[in-house]
Protein backbone atom coordinates (compact mmCIF):
# COMPACT_ATOMS: atom_id res chain seq x y z
CA UNK A 1 0.00 0.00 0.00
CA UNK A 2 1.60 3.86 -0.89
CA UNK A 3 0.11 6.79 0.91
CA UNK A 4 -1.63 9.51 -0.72
CA UNK A 5 0.84 12.13 -2.68
CA UNK A 6 0.62 15.84 -1.84
CA UNK A 7 2.40 18.43 -3.75
CA UNK A 8 4.67 20.97 -2.07
CA UNK A 9 3.51 24.98 -2.61
CA UNK A 10 6.42 28.00 -2.92
CA UNK A 11 6.52 31.12 -0.33
CA UNK A 12 3.97 33.46 -1.45
CA UNK A 13 4.59 37.40 -2.30
CA UNK A 14 5.14 38.92 0.84
CA UNK A 15 2.79 42.08 -0.49
CA UNK A 16 -0.04 38.98 -0.08
CA UNK A 17 -3.13 40.87 1.07
CA UNK A 18 -3.97 40.22 4.68
CA UNK A 19 -6.79 38.11 5.31
CA UNK A 20 -9.66 40.15 7.10
CA UNK A 21 -9.88 40.68 10.51
CA UNK A 22 -12.06 38.77 12.38
CA UNK A 23 -15.09 41.19 13.52
CA UNK A 24 -17.39 41.74 16.31
CA UNK A 25 -20.80 43.61 17.29
CA UNK A 26 -22.99 43.20 13.77
CA UNK A 27 -25.18 40.96 15.64
CA UNK A 28 -24.30 37.84 13.57
CA UNK A 29 -24.91 34.95 15.94
CA UNK A 30 -21.43 33.59 17.13
CA UNK A 31 -21.95 29.66 15.93
CA UNK A 32 -21.74 26.28 17.51
CA UNK A 33 -23.32 25.22 20.52
CA UNK A 34 -22.68 28.35 22.49
CA UNK A 35 -25.14 29.94 24.56
CA UNK A 36 -23.68 33.39 24.07
CA UNK A 37 -26.58 36.65 23.55
CA UNK A 38 -25.16 38.32 20.68
CA UNK A 39 -26.59 41.61 22.27
CA UNK A 40 -24.41 41.14 25.24
CA UNK A 41 -21.54 40.57 22.72
CA UNK A 42 -22.60 43.68 21.21
CA UNK A 43 -22.23 45.74 24.06
CA UNK A 44 -18.82 44.51 25.98
CA UNK A 45 -17.15 45.36 22.69
CA UNK A 46 -18.73 48.68 21.37
CA UNK A 47 -18.20 49.64 17.85
CA UNK A 48 -16.86 47.62 15.57
CA UNK A 49 -14.40 49.49 13.73
CA UNK A 50 -13.01 51.37 17.01
CA UNK A 51 -9.48 51.60 17.90
CA UNK A 52 -7.80 48.33 19.71
CA UNK A 53 -4.97 47.84 20.68
CA UNK A 54 -2.42 45.18 18.85
CA UNK A 55 -2.41 42.46 21.27
CA UNK A 56 -1.38 38.92 21.01
CA UNK A 57 -2.81 35.81 21.92
CA UNK A 58 0.49 35.55 24.09
CA UNK A 59 0.83 39.46 24.95
CA UNK A 60 1.42 39.16 28.68
CA UNK A 61 -0.82 41.79 30.61
CA UNK A 62 0.05 42.61 34.32
CA UNK A 63 -2.34 44.87 36.27
CA UNK A 64 -1.03 48.40 37.47
CA UNK A 65 -3.81 49.78 39.42
CA UNK A 66 -6.84 50.13 41.21
CA UNK A 67 -10.35 50.01 39.08
CA UNK A 68 -11.72 52.86 39.66
CA UNK A 69 -15.64 52.93 40.73
CA UNK A 70 -16.93 52.47 37.47
CA UNK A 71 -15.26 49.46 36.54
CA UNK A 72 -17.50 46.98 34.61
CA UNK A 73 -17.82 43.55 35.78
CA UNK A 74 -15.88 42.10 33.28
CA UNK A 75 -12.69 44.72 33.56
CA UNK A 76 -12.96 44.21 37.35
CA UNK A 77 -12.62 40.53 36.60
CA UNK A 78 -9.73 41.09 34.27
CA UNK A 79 -7.58 43.26 37.07
CA UNK A 80 -8.05 40.72 39.58
CA UNK A 81 -6.90 37.98 37.33
CA UNK A 82 -4.09 40.10 35.72
CA UNK A 83 -2.36 40.67 39.83
CA UNK A 84 0.34 37.88 38.42
CA UNK A 85 0.83 38.26 34.61
CA UNK A 86 -1.46 36.28 32.38
CA UNK A 87 -1.59 35.79 28.08
CA UNK A 88 -4.58 37.19 26.49
CA UNK A 89 -5.36 33.62 25.61
CA UNK A 90 -5.41 32.85 29.43
CA UNK A 91 -8.08 36.02 30.15
CA UNK A 92 -9.99 34.71 27.18
CA UNK A 93 -9.78 31.25 28.65
CA UNK A 94 -10.87 31.85 32.22
CA UNK A 95 -13.23 35.25 31.48
CA UNK A 96 -14.77 32.45 28.59
CA UNK A 97 -15.17 35.68 26.07
CA UNK A 98 -13.97 35.48 22.56
CA UNK A 99 -10.04 36.82 22.20
CA UNK A 100 -11.25 39.70 20.58
CA UNK A 101 -13.67 40.37 23.14
CA UNK A 102 -10.89 40.87 25.63
CA UNK A 103 -8.63 42.52 23.56
CA UNK A 104 -11.21 45.27 23.12
CA UNK A 105 -11.59 44.68 27.21
CA UNK A 106 -7.87 45.52 27.74
CA UNK A 107 -7.92 48.74 24.99
CA UNK A 108 -9.48 50.42 27.74
CA UNK A 109 -7.68 49.15 30.39
CA UNK A 110 -4.55 50.11 28.57
CA UNK A 111 -5.82 53.54 27.85
CA UNK A 112 -6.38 53.98 31.19
CA UNK A 113 -3.31 52.84 32.13
CA UNK A 114 -4.60 50.77 34.48
CA UNK A 115 -3.04 47.88 33.08
CA UNK A 116 0.51 46.93 31.42
CA UNK A 117 0.90 44.90 28.15
CA UNK A 118 4.56 43.15 27.80
CA UNK A 119 5.03 41.92 23.84
CA UNK A 120 5.53 38.59 22.70
CA UNK A 121 8.57 38.09 20.62
CA UNK A 122 7.20 37.21 17.22
CA UNK A 123 9.21 35.33 14.28
CA UNK A 124 9.72 37.74 12.18
CA UNK A 125 12.21 39.90 15.08
CA UNK A 126 13.69 37.40 16.43
CA UNK A 127 16.92 39.02 17.60
CA UNK A 128 19.36 36.03 17.99
CA UNK A 129 20.07 32.56 18.40
CA UNK A 130 19.77 33.28 21.83
CA UNK A 131 16.22 33.22 22.49
CA UNK A 132 15.95 29.32 20.48
CA UNK A 133 18.84 28.10 22.72
CA UNK A 134 16.26 29.45 25.94
CA UNK A 135 13.68 27.52 24.73
CA UNK A 136 15.70 24.54 23.56
CA UNK A 137 17.04 24.79 27.59
CA UNK A 138 13.83 24.84 28.98
CA UNK A 139 12.42 22.22 27.12
CA UNK A 140 15.43 19.90 27.92
CA UNK A 141 14.38 20.42 31.53
CA UNK A 142 10.51 19.27 30.85
CA UNK B 1 -24.81 35.32 28.69
CA UNK B 2 -24.80 36.43 32.31
CA UNK B 3 -21.50 37.39 33.02
CA UNK B 4 -20.74 35.75 36.21
CA UNK B 5 -18.80 39.20 38.26
CA UNK B 6 -15.27 39.09 39.16
CA UNK B 7 -15.56 37.45 41.57
CA UNK B 8 -16.99 34.18 40.40
CA UNK B 9 -14.45 33.99 37.42
CA UNK B 10 -12.42 31.12 38.00
CA UNK B 11 -8.71 32.05 37.59
CA UNK B 12 -5.15 30.28 37.71
CA UNK B 13 -4.39 28.12 40.52
CA UNK B 14 -1.89 29.51 43.08
CA UNK B 15 0.31 27.65 41.84
CA UNK B 16 -0.10 27.93 38.15
CA UNK B 17 0.71 32.09 38.88
CA UNK B 18 3.45 32.93 36.45
CA UNK B 19 6.43 35.14 38.11
CA UNK B 20 6.21 39.15 37.98
CA UNK B 21 9.25 38.38 36.50
CA UNK B 22 8.03 37.04 32.94
CA UNK B 23 8.58 39.13 30.34
CA UNK B 24 8.08 38.18 27.07
CA UNK B 25 5.98 34.89 25.70
CA UNK B 26 6.66 32.84 22.43
CA UNK B 27 4.31 30.72 20.68
CA UNK B 28 3.96 27.23 18.55
CA UNK B 29 1.44 26.12 16.50
CA UNK B 30 -0.28 22.77 16.28
CA UNK B 31 -1.61 21.90 13.45
CA UNK B 32 -3.52 18.59 12.34
CA UNK B 33 -6.80 17.14 11.50
CA UNK B 34 -10.03 15.57 14.29
CA UNK B 35 -8.53 13.25 16.11
CA UNK B 36 -4.50 13.26 15.42
CA UNK B 37 -4.04 14.17 19.06
CA UNK B 38 -3.41 17.85 19.42
CA UNK B 39 -5.12 18.05 22.35
CA UNK B 40 -2.85 15.02 24.27
CA UNK B 41 0.30 16.91 22.54
CA UNK B 42 -0.62 20.49 24.00
CA UNK B 43 -1.55 18.20 27.86
CA UNK B 44 1.29 15.94 28.14
CA UNK B 45 4.00 18.71 28.00
CA UNK B 46 2.10 21.91 29.43
CA UNK B 47 2.79 22.81 32.68
CA UNK B 48 -1.14 24.06 33.44
CA UNK B 49 -4.42 22.20 32.82
CA UNK B 50 -5.16 22.52 28.96
CA UNK B 51 -7.36 25.62 28.23
CA UNK B 52 -9.36 26.70 25.61
CA UNK B 53 -9.67 30.03 24.17
CA UNK B 54 -12.30 30.89 21.21
CA UNK B 55 -12.76 33.40 18.38
CA UNK B 56 -15.68 34.14 16.48
CA UNK B 57 -14.76 34.88 12.46
CA UNK B 58 -17.02 37.05 10.77
CA UNK B 59 -16.46 37.12 7.18
CA UNK B 60 -18.40 37.34 3.93
CA UNK B 61 -18.31 35.00 0.99
CA UNK B 62 -15.97 32.04 3.08
CA UNK B 63 -18.81 29.91 2.32
CA UNK B 64 -19.71 28.68 6.10
CA UNK B 65 -22.55 26.74 6.27
CA UNK B 66 -25.25 28.86 6.98
CA UNK B 67 -26.89 26.51 9.29
CA UNK B 68 -28.57 29.38 11.74
CA UNK B 69 -30.25 31.99 9.49
CA UNK B 70 -30.84 32.46 6.16
CA UNK B 71 -28.75 36.10 5.43
CA UNK B 72 -25.91 36.23 4.05
CA UNK B 73 -23.77 37.12 7.08
CA UNK B 74 -20.66 34.14 7.99
CA UNK B 75 -19.60 33.79 11.77
CA UNK B 76 -18.53 30.59 13.09
CA UNK B 77 -16.35 30.15 16.63
CA UNK B 78 -13.40 28.34 16.18
CA UNK B 79 -11.77 27.02 19.52
CA UNK B 80 -8.44 26.67 20.31
CA UNK B 81 -6.76 24.39 22.69
CA UNK B 82 -3.76 25.79 24.52
CA UNK B 83 -1.15 25.11 27.04
CA UNK B 84 2.00 26.87 28.72
CA UNK B 85 5.81 25.60 29.52
CA UNK B 86 7.69 28.24 31.73
CA UNK B 87 11.17 28.41 29.98
CA UNK B 88 12.75 30.85 32.27
CA UNK B 89 11.46 33.70 34.70
CA UNK B 90 11.64 35.88 32.04
CA UNK B 91 10.40 33.69 29.29
CA UNK B 92 7.08 31.39 28.30
CA UNK B 93 6.24 29.44 25.81
CA UNK B 94 2.58 28.58 24.80
CA UNK B 95 1.60 25.82 22.36
CA UNK B 96 -1.86 25.94 20.79
CA UNK B 97 -3.98 23.11 19.32
CA UNK B 98 -5.67 24.44 16.41
CA UNK B 99 -9.61 22.89 16.04
CA UNK B 100 -10.79 20.91 12.83
CA UNK B 101 -12.21 23.60 10.86
CA UNK B 102 -8.77 24.61 8.82
CA UNK B 103 -10.32 26.73 6.83
CA UNK B 104 -10.45 29.65 9.76
CA UNK B 105 -7.23 28.91 11.41
CA UNK B 106 -5.95 31.05 8.76
CA UNK B 107 -8.64 33.85 9.67
CA UNK B 108 -7.17 34.27 13.03
CA UNK B 109 -4.62 36.82 12.41
CA UNK B 110 -1.09 36.47 13.74
CA UNK B 111 -1.60 33.00 15.19
CA UNK B 112 0.95 31.78 12.41
CA UNK B 113 2.43 34.92 12.06
CA UNK B 114 4.08 35.37 15.38
CA UNK B 115 4.95 31.84 15.53
CA UNK B 116 8.18 30.71 15.99
CA UNK B 117 7.16 27.64 14.16
CA UNK B 118 4.53 25.24 13.76
CA UNK B 119 4.42 20.98 14.03
CA UNK B 120 2.20 19.48 11.85
CA UNK B 121 0.77 15.91 13.50
CA UNK B 122 -0.05 13.42 10.46
CA UNK B 123 -2.56 10.26 11.26
CA UNK B 124 -1.10 7.41 8.65
CA UNK B 125 -4.97 6.98 8.40
CA UNK B 126 -5.51 10.39 6.75
CA UNK B 127 -2.84 11.44 5.29
CA UNK B 128 -4.27 13.76 3.07
CA UNK B 129 -6.20 15.72 5.83
CA UNK B 130 -2.98 17.42 6.49
CA UNK B 131 -2.13 18.76 2.80
CA UNK B 132 -4.30 21.64 2.54
CA UNK B 133 -2.65 23.38 5.86
CA UNK B 134 0.88 22.11 5.02
CA UNK B 135 0.72 24.37 1.81
CA UNK B 136 -0.73 27.01 3.69
CA UNK B 137 2.48 27.15 5.95
CA UNK B 138 4.63 26.57 3.12
CA UNK B 139 2.92 29.85 1.46
CA UNK B 140 3.25 31.91 4.41
CA UNK B 141 7.06 31.08 4.99
CA UNK B 142 5.96 29.83 8.34
CA UNK B 143 8.52 27.01 8.92
CA UNK B 144 7.53 23.28 10.32
CA UNK B 145 8.22 19.83 11.60
CA UNK B 146 6.20 16.85 10.85
CA UNK B 147 5.46 14.50 13.70
CA UNK B 148 3.96 10.99 12.74
CA UNK B 149 1.49 9.90 15.49
CA UNK B 150 1.44 6.04 15.90
CA UNK B 151 -1.93 4.62 16.29
CA UNK B 152 -1.76 1.07 16.27
CA UNK B 153 -4.23 0.61 13.78
CA UNK B 154 -2.90 2.82 11.28
CA UNK B 155 -1.01 1.92 8.09
CA UNK B 156 3.08 2.07 9.31
CA UNK B 157 5.42 3.59 6.46
CA UNK B 158 9.05 3.77 6.54
CA UNK B 159 9.38 7.59 7.57
CA UNK B 160 11.63 8.18 4.03
CA UNK B 161 8.51 6.87 2.18
CA UNK B 162 6.41 9.80 4.28
CA UNK B 163 8.47 11.99 3.42
CA UNK B 164 8.06 11.99 -0.54
CA UNK B 165 4.05 11.48 0.01
CA UNK B 166 3.86 14.18 2.04
CA UNK B 167 6.91 16.21 -1.08
CA UNK B 168 8.93 17.82 1.84
CA UNK B 169 11.97 19.89 1.44
CA UNK B 170 15.12 17.74 2.24
CA UNK B 171 15.55 19.80 5.55
CA UNK B 172 12.48 19.51 6.73
CA UNK B 173 13.01 17.21 9.89
CA UNK B 174 9.74 14.09 10.19
CA UNK B 175 9.99 12.26 13.15
CA UNK B 176 7.40 9.65 14.76
CA UNK B 177 5.86 10.63 18.43
CA UNK B 178 3.40 9.20 20.39
CA UNK B 179 1.46 12.41 21.92
CA UNK B 180 0.54 11.02 25.19
CA UNK B 181 4.38 10.55 26.77
CA UNK B 182 5.31 13.59 28.09
CA UNK B 183 9.48 12.90 26.57
CA UNK B 184 7.74 11.99 23.26
CA UNK B 185 6.33 15.24 23.03
CA UNK B 186 8.69 17.22 24.59
CA UNK B 187 11.56 15.15 21.78
CA UNK B 188 9.26 17.15 18.62
CA UNK B 189 9.37 20.77 20.38
CA UNK B 190 12.90 20.03 20.11
CA UNK B 191 13.47 19.01 17.02
CA UNK B 192 11.33 22.06 15.66
CA UNK B 193 13.85 24.26 17.92
CA UNK B 194 16.57 22.88 16.48
CA UNK B 195 14.84 23.12 12.84
CA UNK B 196 14.41 26.79 13.68
CA UNK B 197 18.31 27.15 15.13
CA UNK B 198 19.39 25.59 11.76
CA UNK B 199 17.58 28.00 9.86
CA UNK B 200 19.14 30.49 12.00
CA UNK B 201 22.64 29.40 11.11
CA UNK B 202 22.00 29.50 7.69
CA UNK B 203 20.50 32.33 7.43
CA UNK B 204 17.06 31.48 6.28
CA UNK B 205 14.77 32.89 8.38
CA UNK B 206 15.49 36.69 8.68
N1 LIG C 1 -2.08 5.38 20.09
C1 LIG C 1 -2.06 6.69 20.21
N2 LIG C 1 -3.21 7.36 20.52
C2 LIG C 1 -3.17 8.71 20.64
C3 LIG C 1 -1.98 9.44 20.43
N3 LIG C 1 -2.24 10.76 20.58
C4 LIG C 1 -3.55 10.84 20.86
N4 LIG C 1 -4.12 9.62 20.92
C5 LIG C 1 -5.54 9.35 21.20
O1 LIG C 1 -6.30 9.84 20.11
C6 LIG C 1 -7.53 10.41 20.56
C7 LIG C 1 -7.70 11.82 20.00
O2 LIG C 1 -6.70 12.67 20.52
P1 LIG C 1 -6.91 14.24 20.69
O3 LIG C 1 -5.69 14.78 21.33
O4 LIG C 1 -8.22 14.55 21.33
O5 LIG C 1 -6.99 14.71 19.17
P2 LIG C 1 -7.21 16.20 18.56
O6 LIG C 1 -8.58 16.19 17.95
O7 LIG C 1 -6.16 16.35 17.52
O8 LIG C 1 -7.08 17.20 19.67
C8 LIG C 1 -7.49 10.35 22.07
O9 LIG C 1 -8.27 9.25 22.48
C9 LIG C 1 -6.03 10.12 22.40
O10 LIG C 1 -5.86 9.39 23.58
C10 LIG C 1 -0.78 8.70 20.13
O11 LIG C 1 0.29 9.26 19.95
N5 LIG C 1 -0.89 7.34 20.02
MG1 LIG D 1 -8.53 18.59 20.32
Amino acid sequence: MTPPRRRRREPRERAAPEPPKPRHGDGADPAQGTTRNPERLYVLTGAVDGERANLDLVTLIVTRGDPPPATSPEQTALLRLCAAPLSVAELSAYLELPFSVVTVLLTELLTAELVQARAPIVRQALPDRSLLEAVMHGLQRL
Amino acid sequence: MDFKGSDTVPGPRTADHLPHTAQAAVKIVIVGGFGVGKTTMVGSVSEIRPLTTEETMTQAGVGVDDNYGSETKTATTVAMDFGRISITDQLVLYLFGTPGQERFWFLWNGLFEGALGAVVLIDTRRLEVSFDVMGRLEERGVPFVVAVNSFPDGPRYPLEELRAALDLAPNIPIVECDARRRASSRDVLMTLMHFLHSLHTTGALT
